[in-house]
């Protein structure tokens, strides 16, 4: 199989996933966008891995799953709090740090 | 390597393009719903869709141990995860609420503009270079995910020891965030 095919494909989850967090504004919806993003990497680096014939691959992309699972629990814990304070998650209204 | 061996591994090669590409039509397609869609429960079901198709492409990779910690990680606790927190956040679960910003033919061209750098960089970087799912370990009998536990434990033991004390600092720090006080 050619390499170009996996990374075309990491390539446009990666791209469809920056759209979602720039053009979403419910803030789950954003972390959902950042686990395509993260999936994308995954997707290279088992696939060049595979083209290297070594295993660090499949280790790192194991890693990135650890850190994913990390980042997607703190960032609901964010969001539940946003909700609690705001009674909305619509990231449009977070802006207080706006002047 | 005689004919028939030969006509084995073209053989194989054809049945695996077939099967990476309705992966990958698949996979494509749910992320674009995922991030068009109007109703939340569908994005996390499109989200579904696409994890499970990446444990696909591990597979078609030889890296079942990745595969199923996909399937394990990925669909079993972060989709169950991300349909708490919508339901949570008590979602209007009908498909009627504007959920995109006013930002989104912008970040349309952005996306599309990074997708071409990436496919020309890309496309010059690796037309026509070959990868073959080959297994790794050398003992009896050999598996990639007997390599991964080797690895793991020789290599990147610092490493494995950080990402024990990522997860723990992450389960603390979501506890007190979320926590009523």
């Amino acid at each position: 199989m050619q390499l170009n095919e996996f990374l075309f494909l990491a390539a446009f989850l990666f791209c469809t996933g920056v759209y979602g967090v720039l053009a979403r504004k419910n803030s789950v919806l954003v972390l959902m966008s950042v686990e395509l993003i993260l999936n994308a990497v995954n997707i290279n680096l088992i696939a060049f891995g595979a083209f290297d014939h070594t295993i660090a691959g499949q280790v790192f992309a194991l890693f990135v799953i650890a850190v994913a699972a990390a980042e997607v629990g703190v960032g609901l814990a964010i969001v539940l709090l946003i909700y609690r304070n705001r009674h909305s998650i619509d990231l449009d209204k977070v802006d207080v740090m706006k002047g | 390597m005689n004919a028939a061996d030969l006509a084995l591994v073209s053989g194989l090669s054809v049945s695996e393009q077939i099967i990476f590409f309705a992966l990958a039509i698949a996979m494509a397609l749910s992320a674009v719903r995922m991030v068009t869609t109007k109703n939340l429960v569908h994005a996390a079901l499109y989200l579904t869709v696409v994890l499970a198709g990446a444990a696909g492409i591990y597979i078609l990779l030889a890296a079942e141990f990745v595969a199923v910690t996909q399937v394990l990680v990925y669909i079993g606790a972060i989709v169950v995860l991300v349909l708490f927190g919508l339901f949570l956040t008590r979602a209007p679960l009908g498909g009627d609420q504007e959920l995109d910003n006013n930002q989104r033919w912008l970040a349309a061209i952005i996306a599309l503009f990074l997708f071409g750098v990436l496919g020309v960089t890309l496309q010059r970087g690796f037309r026509g270079v070959h990868v073959n799912a080959t297994v790794i370990g050398s003992g009896v009998p050999s598996s990639n995910t007997a390599a991964i536990g080797i690895s793991i434990f020789h290599d990147y033991v610092i490493p494995f020891e950080v990402a024990s004390i990522l997860l723990l600092a992450a389960l603390v720090g979501a506890v007190v965030i979320a926590r009523r006080d």
